[in-house]
Order: C-alpha cells, then structure tokens, then sequence
C-alpha cells in the first residue's frame, strides 16, 4: 500500500480528515523549503503538496505565479526540487509528499527517469496539471510502475460520465478543484461541492481532496465535513510572499496549526 | 496516410498535438469540437463563413507577379500571394471570423484574445464589433508600450486591452493570462486563439479556416502561370499563415514547401525564435511541439524585431511536417529581413509587415539559385503598416 493509502486510512481509523498544505519549492529561498515542511508537519499537516516551479504558469493565479517566478529566480529546477525532498526525508519516513506542477519540466527529464528519480527521493504523488487522463495513458503507466500515485484533477466542469475515467487512472485519491478558475480565486459555494462530492464519490473509491478558495479555519471546516482532506495553497503561499524572510517558517506553522484546528472541529 | 485524416480524433499530428490542459477546461474543449464537427458540415454556415470572406474581408486575395523584384533578385519568378490586402490588413481576420461565427452560434456573447503584435486583437476586436459581442484582449505589457497604434486600433474597436505584467510580459504570458480568463469564465465565454496551436481543436479549426489561402492559391497560380510554384514560402511564429498555405499544398508533393522562422540575431547567438529549427519537443500551452526551452523545462525568453514572430513554440502540425520531410524549416535573422522589407518597399510599392519579410529575405536568397523560368510563391501574410515605429526606431529615425 503505497503511503498516501495508508495515510488516508489511518486518517479514517482515527475518524478524522486530511491537512494538505501547498508551498511552491524554492520559495521564498532554496534553503528554506526544507524547513518549511517540516514545519507544516508539526502544525498538523499530512500530506505536502510541493508545487515544482514553471514557467508559464497557466492553471495558477498571480499569488502562485509570482512564487513561481521566485523560486525560478533563485534557479530551482525539478532536480532541486527532488533533492528537497530527498533531504526531507532524511529526518521524515511518515509524510507523503505530492509533486505538483505542469508537464513541461517532467517531459523534459522524461517520465521513466523522472519516475525513478522521484521515488528515489522518496516522493509518494505526482500532479501534473496539464496532464489530464486522455494524455496520461503512458504517463500514469509510468508512474504507477514506479510506485507513485498519480493524481488527478476533478473540476465542476467535469461531467458526470468522465469521472469514472478520470477514477481509473487515478491513485492514492483525486483532487476536486472546487471552483471554476485559477488558483487563489473566492467565493465557495459549500453545498455545491457538497453534491459535486456526492456524485465524485459513487464513481470513485479513492479519497476526495478539496482545493480552491479555502483561506482561512472556517472553510476548512465547512470542506472537511464533507470531503476527505482539504488543500490549502495560495493563502498559505501568500503568507510565505508577506512574511520576513526569518519569520517564514513561524508563521507558516502559525497558519497551518489554525487550519488544523478547523478541519478537526469538522470530526467533533 | 490521408494528410486531411490529421489530426487524429485526439488532435495528435504524430507524437505532436494533444490536449494538454487542466481539467476545467476539458469539457469546453470537447464542446468546441463537437460544435465545430457540426457547424463544418453545416452547409449554411459554411455559406455565411464564405460571404462573410467575401464581402467584409475583400476575398479572394489576388496572386501578384512581382516581376520587379524578381528581376532585381536574378532568378526565379516571385508571386506573392497577397493577404496584406485583407480588412484589417492581414491573414488573422480569415480566422477570427470562423471563429466568431462559431462564438455566435454556440450562444456565448464574450470573447477573449490574446495579442502578441496587435494584429490578431485588431482581428478579434474587429469581428467583435462586427457581429456584437463583448471583447477582451490580454497583450503583454511589454507589447503595449511597442504596439500603441494598435492598442488604440483595438480600443476604437469597442475591446478592453488587459496588459500582461506577468513572466516576460510578451505573447506567451498574454496566452496564459487568456487561457486563465477562459478557465474562469468558461461557460460566457468563447475563446478566439490566434494561431494554429493551442489544446485541439484549436490547430485544427484554425487551419481550416486558414486554408482558403492555399486553395486560392492553387487555383490562381494555374489561371496567372499555368502551372503551380516550385517553391512555396512563409514565415513561421504559430504557424497559422504557413500552415493556411502549406496544408492545401500537401496534395501537391511536387512543391517544395519552406517555413521561415525568425532568427533574430543568429540562431547561434541565442537570441531567437526559431523553435522548429533550435528548439526541442516538449509540452506547453495545451500542446506538444518544438518548444525553446531550457535543459530544466523552462520556457525561455524569445527575440525577434517582429512581434508576431516573437513565440516559443510553434503549431503541432508543422512539428510533424517537419519530421515527415514534407516541410522544411529554416531561420532568417532580423537585418535579412528588414533588407527584405526595404526591397518590397522599393521595388514593388508594397510594404510588407516584418513577419512576411522573413518569407521574403528567404526568397532574396532561394531566388538566385534558381532557373528564371522557376516560380517562387510567397505569402504575403500580412502589412508592414504596423510596423514602421520599429523599422524607423532600428534605423535611427525619430518620427
């Protein structure tokens, strides 16, 4: 069972939900990410979601785009974002660890070297954006034979017959992106994704995640009531952008204990 | 293998094409094709489709035998095929009429667009107007402050321009900032994609609606020279001018076809767009296909003195043509080209946009390697109106 399963399912015997923290590697310093996760871990984190920087950004709004392009500045590269993670897990067996971005910088290292590279460094996940499960016959083949989970995006887009589709390619559980929109958009509509979930999961078996437009401990409670684990990435990226380079690591921790503390008063 | 039979029903030209986008935007793409399935079949659109070609953009564009410049290269007879005389004053409005036409009869009142040089937000703003829809166009920032008359262009039109502060503030982050305008107002909205590029159907509807060039061409050329050109000539950003005249040429094996990229200041130097002739495959702005990108994946900065030519990747079906040795792709530096403008300028009363003098420089140098009883076709994708503050700037002109 690979870790994200067995993640959710301890999660599950402990009648909880999940804490899916995103930062983008390399921002706002290549020496900092390490610490950074770490932190998120102490602050109730469970799974990490690590946003490899690119480019062009397209499926990201200005408050990702801008780390994106800070970490590009600080010349991190998807090989550095592996031996961060390498060297995460030199001091954490536990934390799965999610690779997020587009399918540009993988392309590039090729997916067989990638994939062997990735486990190596002990990542756990692999997110491609602009991959979806049309594209990704090989790919999630290739991921899979190496022992990552693939994960998948769902959106309010997606139509009904489609999720099942989007299911079988997938692993260790789908991402519902509960906005139309880039990354950082507002306004969520709980019981809206409340039926989107519902109709999610009489398709799907895996682990619903939700991301999108939750910002603060209030809509990650309203998501972890209904979802499996709740995704957080452009407040706490944000914060990262806002904070003192020395106060980084304090107040993301800060953020992410009040986060946790919303998603667990969704189990109360 | 039927070339019409490309793209497969995925939009992959070979390993090129694809879908290569996030999920939101799935099911707009799917609705596309479906809609464009329908409406290519559907005699009545195609009817308004030509009308509209015909009365509003001045079709068919004439074949011109510059014989002047012909004379003054030494060698092969150059036509030019003369898309500068469209409405608007290039080949971008044969696009962005099919694609409004479509807009339309899918039920959405907003369109977007993005602009490198302004030619093809003027297109869209144009049709916009035309047809009575609401029109946003992203440009870089960067483009803004080099392309005002155009901005302006736009502006009387009735669009909102939206500079593009993100990335290098060029074409490619005006791309991301309308796919992200798209992913957010997705179902309002109907996105007119400038080049024959982009997540399928795009590369696909695009050179449909481009083809007319090529298909007038054949035909032109039989009535003016009797016969088809040796050689056909375009220069190569997107693609969507080259692809329009290359695709109807693929039934004509016996004419070589040439894309010209821009080599800016050398391919050499590294200061250049010429991503078919430099570049390496990879996956960017929904597709798959030569891209300019760094040993990491990144995508790296272009340079061109035009505009229009100023792209990191280039269409999925010139990749494949490429690699199937039915096209071939080369580069023209800057001062070749801006030569090549001087020459139409001078010799032929035309002044042809910096794009088409890639074309041109390329013929300037094919031309006299050539019997003068050879004929060269070059597709004058559009005028070099817009074009003068840049060719006055590099030559130390004030205006």
């Amino acid at each position: 069972m690979s870790r994200i399963s067995s993640t959710f399912d301890r999660i599950k015997r402990e009648g909880k939900k999940a804490l899916i923290p995103f930062i983008t590697a390399g921002d706002p310093g290549k020496g900092l990410t390490v610490l950074i996760m770490h932190a998120l871990v102490e602050a109730g984190a469970d799974i990490i979601e690590l946003g490899v920087p690119f480019s062009d950004p397209m499926a990201d709004g200005p408050v990702i785009q801008r780390a994106s392009e800070r970490a590009l500045a600080n010349k991190v590269g998807l090989k550095d974002v592996l031996a961060m993670v390498a060297e995460f897990r030199k001091t954490n067996a536990e934390t799965p660890v999610v690779l997020m971005g587009y399918a540009n910088p993988v392309e590039r290292m090729g997916y067989e070297a990638f994939s062997r590279a990735a486990k190596e460094a002990g990542v756990d996940g692999v997110l491609t954006v602009d991959i979806p499960p049309e594209e990704s016959q090989g790919v999630a083949d290739v991921f899979k034979s190496h022992g990552l989970d693939p994960i998948f995006l769902l959106s309010p887009t997606t139509p009904e017959s489609r999720i099942e589709q989007v299911a079988k390619a997938a692993g260790g559980f789908v991402y519902y992106v509960s906005l139309k929109g880039v990354t950082g958009s507002a306004n969520l509509d709980t019981e809206d994704v409340a039926k989107k979930i519902a109709m999610i999961r009489s398709h799907c078996a895996l682990p619903v995640g939700v991301g999108f437009g939750i910002r603060d401990a209030q809509t990650a409670e309203a998501i972890a009531r209904i979802a499996d684990a709740v995704v957080v990435g452009s407040r706490i990226v944000g914060e990262i952008e806002n904070a003192p380079e020395n106060e980084v690591v304090n107040r993301v921790k800060y953020l992410v204990e009040a986060l946790r503390r919303g998603v667990d008063a969704a189990s109360r | 293998m039927n070339l019409n039979d490309l793209p497969d029903s995925r939009g992959h030209f070979g390993p090129y094409g694809g879908i290569f986008v996030a999920e939101t935007l799935m099911a707009a793409l799917e609705e596309l094709r479906v809609e464009y399935d329908k409406a290519r079949k559907d005699p009545a659109f195609m009817a308004e489709y030509e009308y509209e070609l015909r009365h509003y953009v001045g079709r068919p564009s004439p074949v011109y035998h510059a014989k002047r410049l012909s004379e003054q290269y030494g060698g092969a007879q150059i036509y030019l095929k003369r898309e500068d005389l469209n409405h608007t004053g290039a080949h971008k409005i044969n696009n962005t009429i099919g694609q409004a036409l479509l807009a339309r009869r899918m039920g959405k009142k907003r369109v977007i667009a993005e602009t490198g040089a302004g030619q093809h937000g003027v297109a869209s703003a144009t049709v916009a107007a035309r047809y009575g829809m609401e029109c946003v166009v992203y440009m870089g920032e960067e483009d803004v402050q080099r392309q005002a008359p155009n901005v302006f262009r736009m502006k009387l039109l009735g669009a909102t321009v939206v500079p593009v502060s993100s990335g290098s503030k060029t074409l490619k982050d005006a791309l991301n900032e309308a796919m992200r305008d798209w992913v957010t107002n997705v179902e309002s909205t109907f996105y007119i994609l400038g080049t024959a590029a982009g997540p399928h159907p795009y590369p696909m509807l695009v050179r449909d609606f481009q083809c007319v060039i090529g298909n007038e061409a054949i035909q032109q050329m039989q009535e003016l020279a009797g016969r088809q050109p040796d050689c056909v000539l375009a220069c190569v950003g997107g693609g969507s001018n080259a692809i329009g005249i290359f695709h109807p040429y693929l039934a004509h094996p016996e004419v070589r076809l040439i894309g010209v990229e821009a080599g800016g200041s050398g391919v050499d130097s590294g200061k250049h767009a010429a991503s078919l002739t430099a570049g390496t495959p990879g996956v960017l702005h929904g597709f798959r296909s030569y891209l300019m990108q760094d040993e990491n994946g990144q995508i790296i900065e272009t340079h061109s003195v035009s505009a229009g030519l100023d792209y990191p990747g280039v269409g999925p079906e010139h990749a494949w043509l490429k690699d199937a040795h039915k096209a071939e792709y080369i580069a023209v530096n800057d001062d070749e080209a801006l030569q090549a403008f001087h020459d139409l300028c001078r010799f032929e009363g035309i002044i042809p946009a910096l794009e088409s003098s890639h074309a041109l420089a390329q013929a300037k140098k094919l031309a006299p390697t050539m019997k003068k009883d050879q004929i060269i076709l070059v597709n004058l994708s559009g005028r070099g109106d817009k074009d003068i503050n840049t060719v006055a700037r590099i030559s130390g002109i004030q205006l």
